[in-house]
């Protein structure tokens, strides 16, 4: 199994556990990564909401360079890159008007045919979690986790096809055939205020001390995520809800592919647990 | 909220224009209000997302366009895939945020996130991937909070997990070319980062609050 990887921004900086934790996870399974040469900024939100057809022409260039590779599907941990890559490529496939503009932008012809998948969703509907369960070498027996997908990875649904939209369960299902107990709540799509992490501080402390809150309520030991803005607002952002709100929140927030990569057996070292702020030995410990 | 509506504002071809250009279809929206339940930020808007659907309906470009509530939308996506009538919401408020830039409407609160954008936007262009010291020193510089986030750096760097030198790319005209192009197809005009009204606003907007809370 081969995939042409695109990291984003986020993983290559403020969420470098999560590039880290996904290699070695795809390593241990004989998933090859290999990533696109001079990739470049996906534009994220700002490019979509200053100039549209900016937001496409940046997915097409790395989709075009992913092409270059060979005939690979393009596999992305970021949920944002998931969204702007899949998005772009819709409009590269159904709306003529937009896609002759920005292939004039890039310079060449493209109608949308490398095909964008996220991770967790080759893990799970790819190589399958049977396989997955064969290989787990630790179970996280008594772990309660929350299994929090937020905003972009799910909506809109016709566009991403990638879970149930209000009610998604392939972070649940991944977390129960590696023995972690993952527990029933509502907030498993709500927002935690992503792009507005510095500009509107106050909104994001609000929306992640909520989701906080209700994963604590529904008896979570940990929040496991799929997304490194949700990671770094409720983790590195956790000691000023603390203060804000007058809250004692300990509660480690685990990259997906960073518990999967323990029950593979794959040494804690290599899986960058030692970069989450909130520290996770207390949860870690209590694995039976 | 009362407003009076002039015959005016009720032939202009606000609706038609934001219509023909984003192709939602706006008149459908018969006003449930499932959008502004489920939007997260509502807490803070002066306009709910159901009450910016009716003002674009009747045409009133100005309401909505100095609207903050354009602005706090986090583009989570939760109204486009709720609403019965199937209009993609947010994309509306993109459409409506890009006007605003067009028309060159700095709005006088909220000004901090149009400020983030051309930042970061800047940001691509010059190295390709995001320099997050870069993007976090521009904006508290310009935006006047500039300590803000000062107690979380120690943090970052501990772990690494902020670069202090940027990663450049090294097809960078390429993707300079880009910027270029589609700004001149899309007839954006290119705005200075270093725009003095709005720095001026939000400096003295900071100084303000701070005798305020002094007092």
């Amino acid at each position: 199994m081969k995939y042409a990887y695109f990291p984003g921004c986020s993983l290559h900086s403020t969420a470098k556990e999560y590039d880290i934790s996904s290699r070695a996870v795809a390593n241990a399974l004989g998933i090859e990564l290999i990533e696109i040469p001079d990739w470049v900024c996906c534009g994220a939100t700002p490019a979509h909401l200053t100039l549209h057809l900016l937001s496409l022409a940046l997915p097409v260039k790395n989709l075009l360079q992913a092409k270059k590779l060979g005939n690979y599907e393009v596999a992305t941990c970021c949920a944002a890159c998931f969204s702007r890559l899949k998005i772009a490529n819709k409009f590269m496939e159904d709306d003529p008007v937009h896609k002759g503009k920005v292939e004039e932008v890039v310079g060449a012809k493209y109608s949308g045919e490398v095909k964008v998948r996220h991770f967790l969703d080759i893990l799970v509907n790819v190589f399958g979690l049977n396989n997955i369960s064969e290989r787990v070498s630790k179970k996280l027996n008594g772990l309660k986790v929350a299994c929090y997908y937020g905003c972009l990875l799910t909506r809109p649904p016709e566009i991403m096809q990638f879970d149930d939209v209000e009610e998604p369960h392939l972070m649940d299902d991944l977390m129960k055939a590696i023995g972690a107990e993952p527990v029933s709540w509502p907030y498993k799509t709500e927002c935690c205020g992503a792009s507005f992490s510095l500009t509107k501080t106050d909104i994001v402390l609000k929306l992640s001390q909520d989701i906080l809150q209700m994963a604590y309520d529904a008896g979570a030991e940990a929040i496991v995520v799929a997304c490194p803005l949700c990671q770094s607002n409720l983790d590195l952002r956790q000691s000023s809800i603390n203060k804000k709100y007058k809250k004692h929140f300990h509660m480690p927030i685990f990259y997906f592919t960073q518990l999967l990569g323990l029950s593979l057996g794959i040494d804690p070292k290599k899986l960058g647990f030692n970069k989450l702020i909130v520290n996770p030995s207390k949860a870690l410990s209590a694995i039976a | 909220m009362k407003f009076f509506i002039s015959q005016d504002i009720i032939k202009s071809s606000f609706l038609e224009t934001l219509q023909r250009d984003c192709g939602e279809k706006v008149s459908h929206c018969y006003q449930c209000g499932k959008c502004s339940a489920g939007c997260p930020i509502s807490f803070q808007m002066d306009y709910l997302p159901n009450q910016i659907m009716r003002l674009v309906q009747l045409g009133m470009e100005e309401q909505v366009l100095s609207s903050k509530t354009i602005w706090l939308c986090a583009s989570c996506l939760t109204c486009t895939t709720r609403c019965p009538r199937e209009i993609d919401i947010a994309e509306i408020m993109d459409y409506l945020r890009r006007r605003a830039y067009q028309k060159q409407l700095i709005p006088l609160e909220e000004t901090e996130i149009p400020l983030f954008n051309k930042i970061f936007l800047r940001n691509i262009e010059m190295f390709g991937r995001l320099y997050e010291m870069g993007l976090i020193g521009m904006f508290n510089l310009l935006s006047g909070e500039f300590f803000k986030d000062m107690s979380l750096a120690p943090k970052m760097f501990l772990k690494q997990k902020i670069g202090i030198l940027p990663h450049r790319i090294k097809n960078l005209k390429e993707l300079r070319e880009i910027f270029k192009k589609s700004g001149k197809l899309a007839k954006a005009k290119r705005d200075r980062l270093l725009h003095p009204k709005l720095i001026f606003l939000n400096l003295s907007r900071k100084v303000i609050g701070k005798i305020e809370r002094l007092k």
